[in-house]
């Protein structure tokens, strides 16, 4: 059987629209944590990504001038994702969304229009504060930003962040950073559910969480838009063996949503004929 | 002059303009934002920004992130 003769399309099977921009890719990759740029960049480059998301912090005024992340990523090639990641109110949140917009508008990167959205009530569990978060995605979109939502898997929460207009809710699988993959797979589905109920393009990414491809795979299976992804492939043994890995992962998932899994049955079904054998069926 | 640049206390000669202190930081100025007194100074007003003493400067760039 050919994919033309399939009923159902997998044209869209690479392609994310995420408000205004249309990814090449259903994977996005963090840039943290890399052992080395040079790592970093030929791991962006095995992911397929088309886009990162950076952090804003701190210039290091003292230090001998260091290489810079921008030495290594090329805004004219990657779309930029700023994020708010660190900030544990919801102030910090607003200050550094306008700060990355700010950097992003002096690369002239179209990323200048939109954040990943992260305002953290607890630094042990990196959980994110549902109030603070809801707060600052309404701030944000009235300042014109399209808003990333990081938040919990809890559907009434994700629910809110859409009402307040955000552009992407983005439910954690497991708590960041911790490879524990899809923990709870079934508030994924309502989320999926809520959001894309008489709004089926509506994204949902699952942020934060995964441990290797299968928990990608997971992921993409249940119907969630795409995935980001920062520490599994970074701290991996290999992280441009695993990027290569979530590449194909992401791709594989979205492909079998588009298929169409078969249901779980408690039983066995034979696939050869079950007519004209040879042997006896025991009683 | 005394200001504070990202928490740290520093002495500056004059009143220099945001403009003439990157340069004096040796900073690209596409590639950070500068805050003061909490408030975003967009980049077409580093020109005619001049800080005053106690200011409490912001300057961010770009990490490696998730």
């Amino acid at each position: 059987m050919t994919m033309a003769s399939d009923t159902r399309s997998s044209s869209d099977e690479n392609r994310l629209q995420l408000g205004s921009h249309t990814l090449a890719s259903r994977l996005v990759v963090g840039t943290g944590k890399y052992d080395t740029l040079q790592r970093m960049q030929e791991s962006l480059e095995a992911s397929g990504a088309q886009c990162v998301t950076v952090a804003v912090r701190r210039e290091r005024l003292y230090d001998a001038r260091g290489k810079n992340i921008l030495d290594y990523l090329d805004p004219q090639r990657y779309l930029l994702l700023p994020n708010t990641a660190g900030c544990y109110n919801e102030q910090d949140a607003l200050r550094t969304a306008r700060m990355g917009r700010e950097i992003l508008l002096g690369l002239e990167n179209p990323g200048a229009d939109w954040v990943k959205l992260e305002v953290l009530g607890d630094s042990k569990t990196l959980l994110p504060d549902p109030i603070a978060t809801l707060r600052a995605t309404e701030q944000l979109v009235k300042e014109g930003f399209q808003v990333l939502c990081y938040t919990s898997d809890d559907p009434v929460t994700a629910r809110r962040l859409k009402e307040a207009g955000a552009t992407a809710v983005m439910p954690a699988g497991s708590p960041i950073g911790s490879g524990q993959g899809i923990l709870n797979p079934n508030n994924l589905r309502i989320i999926l559910e809520y959001l894309k109920a008489r709004d089926p393009d509506y994204p949902v990414i699952v942020d934060a969480g995964v441990g290797t491809a299968s928990d990608v795979a997971v992921a993409m299976e249940l119907g969630v838009d795409g995935v980001l992804l920062n520490t599994a492939i970074a701290d991996a043994e290999s992280p441009v063996l695993m990027a290569e890995s979530m590449r194909l992962a992401v791709r594989a998932g979205r492909l079998a949503f588009l298929a169409g899994r078969i249901p779980k049955r408690l039983y066995a079904t034979a696939s050869s004929p079950e007519v004209g054998t040879i042997s006896r069926r025991p009683r | 002059m005394r200001i504070e640049i990202n928490g740290e206390p520093r002495e500056l000669d004059g009143d220099p303009s945001l403009d003439e202190l990157l340069d004096r930081l040796e900073l690209n100025s596409r590639q950070v934002a500068v805050e003061v007194n909490l408030h975003l100074i967009p980049r077409d007003q580093h020109a005619s920004h001049r800080l005053s003493e106690g200011d409490e400067l912001e300057i961010v760039t770009l990490t490696g992130g998730g």
